[in-house]
């Protein structure tokens, strides 16, 4: 059974229509890749998701739940965890201020997202905006668990950091996979990385969801044509 | 360098010794001087913790001062008059009881901050500036335009209030009444930065989408932050008005807002010392300037330019060479 159901969902900034038909499902503990070239409407997907853009038509449920007139701070309180693109910390805040101010009841703490990170640990009192690139991704990978998400959303977590690093956030992902029930969206380019964690791939041409299926199944001619690559 | 919290420490011990040494060199006005300091410096603590934490440019500040103050006003002219301030439908009388007065004018603060806030901070930016500036200048020109506690002339209160086991007229006295409370106010939010509250504060300002998305009702937060802020603001507006034993509309008008907010920018944002020092820095300013010239807010804005555009982070950050206080 579906976890997270989107069905013809649009959406527009203005009077600019971004979304014209989205459909996903994302079932408990599956690893759903959300793909597409740049501008296709994958982070206006996760927006939506995550209630941080009110959708104009369509239906959005979470855990049972229609998400049409929650705002997101509830959302998130429902189980919705975002690492979002850019990462965004707390800049001004130490490492352990950032997992503290976002830190909810429930299985993971500060034990467990260390470790998953050990670094984290590491820098404990240091400001995250004094991080490298990848130990900032760790933090707001670790600052999404510490909400005890239900389901996970990672937004280009791997984007602009460097090849080794890359490695490590992707075997964390593989990790939660293994050893936790998340569900887990991964927005991301990667086929050769997804290939090792995503049960399913969606692919959104011009807010559309235009493909869906295994990653395997992702044939030369829908890469050309959705993917470019 | 020197460490931020050295500094805080001397600033503290500044404000300490002159006013010890004030007492003991028989100098009554000096130990007055310092006193509006620390209570300037509660005002802008207050403000601090909406503006430096979580960026919220309140610019009716006044509003919760002059609140403060009418609040001690009030309450202090009707125990002066033996005349209660209202007997229908219950009996309200005033007093002449410090701890009460200050109890009053954080409720009513509080309360008027609520309702600010609560309109306020559905607005952003530069309409948040406005609508608060809008608030703090109705209440002065309500303020004018009600006779019943001296209009415009303002009002006077002849003995200043009592503190069970103080003598609150003996300067010193009043000081260390007023220092203690400084101390405790500091003390509170300290605390208040470091809880999940306040680190969610903080958040909300450096990311508010973040904020949202790791459940943080922003709204709501803030709405807190600016009632405790409002609250703060009003005690030290109910302690200013007990220094001069005097409270006009001016204690509502924009000005004060501005001065409050020249407290912070020149100690510098986000600071638990920040307005301490610019408070303090401010009365020297206004104490030795002043003799010059009465023009002498042309030299205070140079100093203002001066500390804005090549010590972003105030005195305080300029000296511990860190630009950057907890937030913005």
């Amino acid at each position: 059974m579906s976890f997270l159901t989107l069905e013809g969902v649009t959406a527009s900034y203005g009077a600019s229509q971004a979304l014209f038909g989205i459909d996903l499902s994302v079932g408990e503990g599956e690893v759903v890749a959300l793909m597409g070239r740049n501008g296709m409407g994958k982070s206006t997907t996760i927006k939506v998701i995550c209630r941080l853009l009110k959708h104009s038509a369509g239906k959005v449920r979470f855990a049972g739940q229609d998400m049409s007139s929650l705002p997101a701070h509830k959302a998130a309180r429902l189980g919705l965890g975002l690492v979002p693109e850019g990462r965004r910390c707390f800049t001004n805040l130490s490492v352990y201020e950032n997992l503290y101010a976002s830190a909810r009841p429930g299985e993971w703490d500060f034990d467990k997202v260390h470790a998953l990170f050990p670094r984290l640990g590491e820098r404990s009192d240091q400001l995250a905006g004094s991080l490298s690139g990848g130990e900032q991704q760790m933090l707001a990978i670790g600052r999404a668990l510490m909400t005890n998400p239900r389901l996970l959303i990672l937004d280009e977590a791997t984007e602009g950091l460097a090849p080794v690093v890359r490695q490590e956030i992707w075997a964390s992902i593989a990790t939660l996979k293994k050893t936790t029930g998340l569900s887990i969206i991964v927005v991301d380019k990667t086929i050769s990385e997804l290939r090792h964690v995503a049960d399913k791939v969606v692919i959104l041409e011009r807010g559309e969801t235009v493909w869906r299926g295994t990653i395997d199944g992702l044939s030369t001619d829908i890469k050309d044509q959705y993917l470019g690559v | 360098m020197l460490r931020e919290r050295y500094i805080n420490i001397l600033i503290l011990a500044g404000l300490v010794l002159i006013p010890a040494y004030a007492y003991f060199a028989e100098e009554p006005f000096t130990i007055t001087l310092a006193t509006r300091a620390v209570i300037f410096a509660l005002a802008g603590v207050g403000l601090n913790l909406a503006l430096g934490q979580g960026g919220l440019v309140s610019f009716g500040h006044a509003a919760y001062f002059g609140m403060g103050g009418y609040a001690m006003g009030i309450l202090a002219s009707h125990a002066q008059n033996y005349e209660p301030i209202m007997e229908v439908p219950f009996l309200i009388e005033g007093t002449n009881s410090m701890p009460v007065i200050w109890l009053v004018a954080i409720v009513m603060s509080a309360l008027l901050a609520l309702v600010i806030g609560a309109l306020s901070l559905r607005t952003s930016g530069v309409y948040f500036i406005m609508v608060t500036l809008a608030f703090g200048q109705m209440f002065y020109y309500f303020t004018i335009s009600w006779p019943a506690y001296g209009g415009e002339d303002g009002l006077s209160i002849y003995v200043r209030n009592q503190f069970p086991g103080l003598n609150t007229l003996d300067p010193i006295q009043f000081f260390g009444i007023c220092f203690v409370i400084l101390l405790a106010v500091l003390f509170l939010v300290d605390r208040i930065n470091k809880s999940p509250f306040g680190l969610a504060l903080n958040g909300a300002h450096q990311q508010e989408e973040r904020a949202l998305t790791v459940g943080i009702n922003v709204y709501r937060v803030r709405l807190v932050a600016f009632v405790i802020s409002g609250a703060i603001t009003g005690l030290a507006g109910a302690l200013f008005a007990d220094l001069n034993r005097f409270v006009s509309p001016t204690m509502f008008s924009w000005q004060i807002s501005g001065e409050i907010m020249i407290f912070i920018i020149l100690g510098g944002v986000a600071r638990l010392f920040g307005p301490v020092a610019g408070a303090a820095l401010y009365i020297v300013l206004e104490h030795f300037l002043g003799g010059l010239s009465e023009y002498w807010f042309i030299y205070l804005g140079a100093i203002l330019l001066f500390v804005v555009l090549f010590a972003k982070g105030g005195i305080i950050g300029g000296l511990s060479k860190k630009e950057t206080g907890r937030a913005g």
